[in-house]
C-alpha cells in the first residue's frame, strides 16, 4: 500500500465514525424537558414530537403514540438550534478572492467542504444552521449560503433548502488593505481610502444599473415578438448585484464604522437596494435610529474590541443600545471557535444592558432566522418548524451549560454520549494506523536502501570492466 | 480615542506621599478630575453581611471584612465595626478574592493592529533585562475596562504570543505583577520581576504566512535544525550567566564587564526567578520540561494546550501550568472537540496545579468565562475559583500578599450579586490595595453618551 493513500485512510478513518450519524426514527418523542421555544415562552415538563423531520407537537401534555421511540430529556433544557450569522467554517481553501476589488462572480457554495471537522465541532456547540461568507478583502466580495450542519453529508445536502443567497459586501480597513497588505507578488489594489470603497460599490452598481437596463429591453421586445435580436453579452460579475437590485439576493455587509454605516445607507438608497444585515456594526449603537428606519439588521460580536483601530470604539452594550432602537439584532461568531459558545455570548447582553433572558436567547435563534429570511422554518420551536433543536444539561444562559445532543430534521447529529463512548475506539485505531503507517515507512526505506545497493552493484560492473580493459591495455 | 485620555486613570490615589505633595496633589486633582472622584477616599472599610468566600477556608454567611491601610484587617462573622470605617452594605452579595490574570499584555498594547501602540516584543532573541512594567500605560483605556469585570491585578508578559503578536525572541523579558489601578505604575505596581518569559523555540513545521494568508510547509530537518540551533544558543547563553554569576561573586570590577544581560539572568540560574516558558505542542512541552529540569530552572508553563498529552511528565517534575483560553479549537484535528474545556479538569485530577488566563489583552475580561467553561467540563468550582485567584499567585510567589481573603492580605477584592465564574453576574464593588475602586470605564462611558442621543430628524 503506497504511504499516501494509507494516510488518505487515516485521515477518512478518522473522522468517520464520529461523521456518520445512526439513522434516527422518523417519528421521535423528546420528553420531560424544560422547553425555551423563543416565540411562544418556555414550557416546564414539556414534550416534542418530532415527524419526518418537522415538529409535530410541542407543550406539556403531548399524547405519546403507541411505540415511538422516546428519548428522556429529565432535568433537561432544550432550545431551537443555534443560527450563527456569519461563519466561515466548511469552505475549503482560502476564504478570500483578494485580486480584484469587486469579487461578485465567485460563490462560496462552489467550495463547501463537507469533511472540515468545524462543521462537528460547532455543531457540538449547539449551531444547526450557520450563513456562510468569504472574507472582507473586498468592497463587493463573493456570493455567500446558508447551509446546515448536516455532518457526515454530502457538499450538496449542505445547503439550506430555498434560502435566499446573499452576497458579502466590505467597508473600512480590511477592503482598503489597512492591516494585511495584498497577498505577496501582487500590486497595490485600489481601493486605499474609504472614499475608495463606496466609489467601487457606485461604480459596480452604476454597471449593474446599465446591464439590467439592457436585459429588460431585450426581454422587453421579445416578449412583445420581436424576434432576430442579439441578446445582451452575459456577465457573471453584474449578474449577482442585478439580484440584488431585484431583491432576489441578500445584501450582508462588514462594516465597523458608524460614518460608513450611514454611507452605505446612502448608496443603497441611490441604487434603490436593501441592505439586509450589517455584520459586525460595531458602532451600530452610534447610529441605531438609522440603521432601525431604514430596517436593516445588525448581526455583531458580544465583547471583542481594540484588535484594530475600527474596533476601538466597540463596545459589549453594542447588542442591547441598537436592540433597544429598534435593530433587530442577532450575534454571530465569525470563527469556528466562538460559534462553539454563541449560547454563552447572547448571555452577556443581559449583563451589559439588562436584556432579558428571553431577549438574549432570541440574538442567536429567531433573530438570525429572520435575518436569514428563514424564521419559517427555523429559529424556534414552533409546530411545523423544523426539528433542529440543542438540548443542554443547564440553562442554556448558563457558563455552565454542556450541550448534550443537536438535532436537524429531527435527526440527532451529534450525541456527546455517542461521541465519549467512540474515543477509546477512535483511539486504538488511531494507534493501529500509526503503526502501520511507521512500518510502511521503515518498508518503503529498507526497499530504497536494496535498490541502491542494486543500482550501486549494477554500475560498478561496468567500471570494473572498464579497469579490466584499461589495465589489459596497459 | 486618545490613550492619554485621563477617562481611565485609576481613581484611587495613594497617601504615603509626604504631606505636602499630598495636599498639592490632593487639590490638582480636584480641580482636574473631579467627576471621577465621587468616593472619598477613605481609609478604613467595612464590608458588611454578604458571604464571604476567602478560599482558604470554607465560605462565610453573613460576615464582615475590614480593611484597613490597604490591606484585610479582620473577616469573621462577629467583628466589631471600626469607628471610622466606611460601611458597605453587602447583604445579599457574595465577597471573593480579586481576580488575576496571570498572562497578559494590558497596557503593553493599545490597538492591536497600530504597531504604534503596541509595545509587546522587543526585537532580538535574548532580552532578559527588559521588564514589562516599563512600558505599561497607566492610562490605557484596556485597565479600567477590564477592572469592570473584576480582575483586580494582572502580569503583563513581555513578548509571550497572544491574540495581537507574534514573535518576540526567545528570552523575552520580565513579566510585572501589577494592580489595575493607579495613577502611575510607581503606584499600581505589586511586584516589577515575577517571571522570566522564555518562548519555547518549537520545531515549527507549519507556520502562517500573513503576506500570503496561507500556510508554508517546511521540511521537519530543516525546522529541527533551527530548533537545535535556537536552544543551544540558549544553554550557551545560561552557561554564560554561570560563569558571570560565579566571577562576579568573586572578583573585583576589573575581573568581569558588566553586562546586563547576564546580569537580568542570575536570578533565573539561582532558581530565584522563575520562567514562564511558553510552549503549547506536546513536543515542545516535553522538550522544555527537559531543558529546564536539566538546567534547574523553576519552571512554569504557559500556554499548554497540549499539556494533557504529557500529564504525567508534567506531574512528575511538578510543574504547574498557567493555561490559555479553555474556549479555544483543539490543536490537532483528530483530538476530541472539547478537550481544551475538559483539560483543566483531567490536569487537575492528575495532581498539576492550574491557573487560567486569558493571554490577551481585550479578552482578558473573559478570565472568570475560561474559568467557568472549565467548570461545565468537570473541574470542581471551588477550583476555578482558585485558579483564577490564588494558584497563579503561588506559581508566581505572591500569594502571601494576594488571592485569599485573609488578615494581612493586600485587600484586593470584588463584591459581586453572586457566583463570579457566571456570565450574568454583576459586579457592585471594586477593591484595590484598599481603596473602594470605579467600575466605570470606556465602554460604560459610551454606552451611556450614546444611549442619550436624540433621536434624528428624518
Amino acid at each position: 500500500m503506497s504511504r499516501a493513500l494509507l494516510i488518505a485512510s487515516f485521515a477518512f478513518a478518522l473522522v468517520a465514525p464520529a461523521s456518520v450519524p445512526a439513522q434516527t426514527p422518523n417519528a421521535v418523542l423528546i420528553q420531560n424537558a424544560t422547553i425555551l421555544t423563543v416565540t411562544q415562552g418556555t414550557i416546564e415538563h414539556g414534550s416534542i414530537l418530532i415527524r419526518d423531520g418537522k415538529v409535530a407537537a410541542v407543550g406539556a401534555d403531548v399524547q405519546v403514540p403507541a411505540g415511538i421511540t422516546v428519548i428522556d430529556a429529565t432535568g433537561q433544557f432544550i432550545i431551537p438550534g443555534i443560527i450563527d450569522c456569519h461563519s466561515h467554517i466548511a469552505v475549503d481553501g482560502s476564504v478570500n478572492e483578494g485580486a480584484p476589488a469587486v469579487s461578485s462572480m465567485a460563490n462560496i457554495a462552489d467550495v463547501l467542504n463537507p469533511a472540515d471537522v468545524n462543521i462537528y465541532r460547532d455543531l457540538a456547540g449547539g449551531v444547526t444552521t450557520a450563513n456562510i461568507l468569504h472574507g472582507s478583502a473586498n468592497p463587493i466580495g463573493g456570493q455567500t449560503v446558508v447551509i446546515k450542519l448536516r455532518w457526515g453529508k454530502q457538499a450538496n445536502q449542505l445547503p439550506f433548502e430555498g434560502a435566499l443567497p446573499g452576497i458579502k459586501f466590505a467597508l473600512g480597513e480590511n477592503p482598503k488593505h489597512s492591516n494585511f497588505g495584498p497577498p505577496a507578488g501582487t500590486p497595490a489594489r485600489y481601493p486605499a481610502t474609504r472614499m475608495g470603497v463606496e466609489e467601487v460599490i457606485r461604480q459596480a452598481f452604476t454597471e449593474a444599473r446599465e446591464y439590467k437596463k439592457h436585459w429588460d429591453d431585450y426581454n422587453q421586445r421579445k416578449a412583445a415578438g420581436e424576434h432576430n435580436q442579439i441578446p445582451p453579452r452575459r456577465d457573471l460579475r453584474l449578474e449577482p448585484l442585478v439580484e440584488v437590485l431585484e431583491g432576489k439576493r441578500y445584501v450582508h455587509a462588514h462594516c465597523y464604522r458608524a460614518d460608513e454605516i450611514l454611507m452605505l445607507l446612502r448608496v443603497a438608497k441611490e441604487f434603490g437596494f436593501k441592505v439586509r444585515t450589517f455584520q459586525h456594526v460595531l458602532e451600530g449603537y452610534k447610529v441605531a435610529d438609522e440603521i432601525s428606519t431604514a430596517g436593516v439588521g445588525g448581526s455583531t460580536f458580544s465583547d471583542w474590541w481594540a484588535y484594530k483601530m475600527e474596533a476601538y470604539d466597540a463596545i459589549p452594550y453594542n447588542a442591547a443600545l441598537m436592540r433597544e432602537r429598534g435593530v433587530l439584532v442577532s450575534i454571530n461568531s465569525d470563527s469556528a471557535e466562538e460559534a462553539r459558545h454563541l449560547n454563552q455570548e447572547a448571555a452577556k447582553t443581559i449583563k451589559y444592558g439588562d436584556l432579558s433572558p428571553s431577549d438574549a436567547l432570541k440574538l442567536v435563534t429567531i433573530n438570525p432566522a429572520i435575518q436569514l429570511g428563514i424564521d419559517n422554518r427555523v429559529g424556534s420551536i414552533e409546530v411545523g418548524k423544523d426539528a433542529d433543536l440543542a438540548i443542554y444539561n443547564h440553562d442554556p444562559l448558563s457558563v455552565y451549560a454542556v450541550v448534550q445532543k443537536t438535532l436537524i430534521d429531527g435527526q440527532v447529529y451529534f450525541d456527546r454520549d455517542r461521541d465519549l463512548a467512540a474515543r477509546p475506539g477512535l483511539e486504538k485505531e488511531k494507534q493501529a494506523l500509526l503503526e502501520k503507517e511507521k512500518k510502511a515507512a521503515e518498508e518503503e526505506k529498507k526497499q530504497e536502501k536494496s535498490e541502491k545497493k542494486q543500482e550501486k552493484k549494477k554500475t560498478s560492473k561496468p567500471g570494473n570492466a572498464s579497469n579490466l580493459a584499461s589495465g589489459a591495455a596497459r | 480615542m486618545n490613550p492619554t485620555t485621563s477617562r481611565s486613570n485609576g481613581s484611587r490615589f495613594d497617601f504615603t506621599a509626604n504631606l505636602a505633595t499630598q495636599l498639592v496633589s490632593l487639590l490638582l486633582i480636584c480641580l482636574l478630575a473631579l467627576p471621577t472622584f465621587a468616593q472619598p477616599a477613605s481609609r478604613v472599610y467595612a464590608i458588611q453581611g454578604g458571604k464571604v468566600f476567602t478560599l482558604a477556608g470554607p465560605p462565610i454567611e453573613n460576615a464582615t471584612v475590614i480593611i484597613r491601610d490597604g490591606k484585610i484587617s479582620a473577616v469573621g462573622t462577629h467583628i466589631e465595626i471600626p469607628a471610622d470605617a466606611h460601611v458597605i452594605d453587602a447583604k445579599g452579595l457574595e465577597i471573593y478574592p480579586g481576580l488575576f490574570d496571570p498572562v497578559t499584555q494590558v497596557g503593553l498594547t493599545e490597538v492591536g493592529q497600530v504597531v504604534a501602540t503596541v509595545d509587546v516584543s522587543e526585537l532580538g532573541d535574548f532580552n532578559p533585562e527588559l521588564v514589562a512594567a516599563t512600558a505599561v500605560n497607566p492610562a490605557s483605556a484596556h485597565i479600567a475596562v477590564t477592572r469592570a469585570s473584576g480582575i483586580t491585578h494582572v502580569v503583563a508578559a513581555p513578548g509571550a504570543p497572544g491574540f495581537e503578536l507574534n514573535g518576540g525572541g526567545i528570552v523575552s523579558g520580565q513579566a510585572s505583577a501589577f494592580n489595575l489601578a493607579g495613577w502611575t505604575m510607581e503606584e499600581m505596581q505589586i511586584q516589577p520581576s515575577v517571571a522570566m518569559v522564555i518562548n519555547w523555540p518549537s520545531i515549527q513545521t507549519r507556520t502562517f504566512d500573513f503576506a500570503s494568508f496561507s500556510y508554508k510547509e517546511k521540511p521537519y530537518a530543516e525546522a529541527k535544525k533551527e530548533y537545535d540551533k535556537s536552544v543551544n544558543e540558549l544553554s550557551d547563553w545560561l552557561a554564560r550567566v554561570r560563569h558571570y554569576a560565579q566571577a562576579r561573586q568573586k572578583g573585583s570590577p576589573a575581573l568581569y564587564e558588566r553586562d546586563l544581560k547576564l546580569e537580568a539572568m542570575i536570578p533565573v540560574v539561582e532558581g530565584k526567578l522563575p520562567v514562564l516558558v511558553i510552549a503549547a505542542e506536546a513536543r515542545d512541552i516535553r522538550n522544555s520540561v527537559e531543558f529546564c529540569s536539566k538546567q534547574n530552572l523553576k519552571m512554569i508553563l504557559g500556554d499548554g494546550s497540549e499539556a494533557w498529552k504529557v500529564k504525567d511528565l508534567l506531574k512528575e517534575k511538578k510543574i504547574p501550568v498557567i493555561l490559555g483560553p479553555s474556549e479555544q479549537l483543539p490543536s490537532q484535528e483528530d483530538d476530541p472537540y472539547d478537550k481544551p474545556m475538559s483539560q483543566p479538569a483531567e490536569l487537575h485530577a492528575a495532581g498539576i496545579p492550574i491557573a487560567f488566563s486569558s493571554f490577551g489583552t481585550s479578552f482578558s475580561r473573559r478570565l472568570s468565562q475560561y474559568a467557568g467553561t472549565a467548570v461545565a467540563y468537570g473541574l470542581p468550582h471551588e477550583e476555578a475559583l482558585k485558579a483564577v485567584t490564588v494558584n497563579a499567585a503561588q506559581m508566581l510567589g505572591l500569594a502571601d500578599r494576594l488571592g485569599t481573603i485573609e488578615p494581612g492580605k493586600m485587600a484586593n477584592l470584588i463584591v459581586t450579586t453572586g457566583d463570579p465564574l457566571e456570565i450574568r453576574t454583576q459586579l457592585r464593588y471594586l477593591f484595590v490595595n484598599g481603596q473602594l475602586t470605579s467600575t466605570s470605564n470606556r465602554h460604560r462611558d459610551l454606552y451611556e453618551q450614546y444611549r442619550k442621543r436624540p433621536e434624528p430628524a428624518r
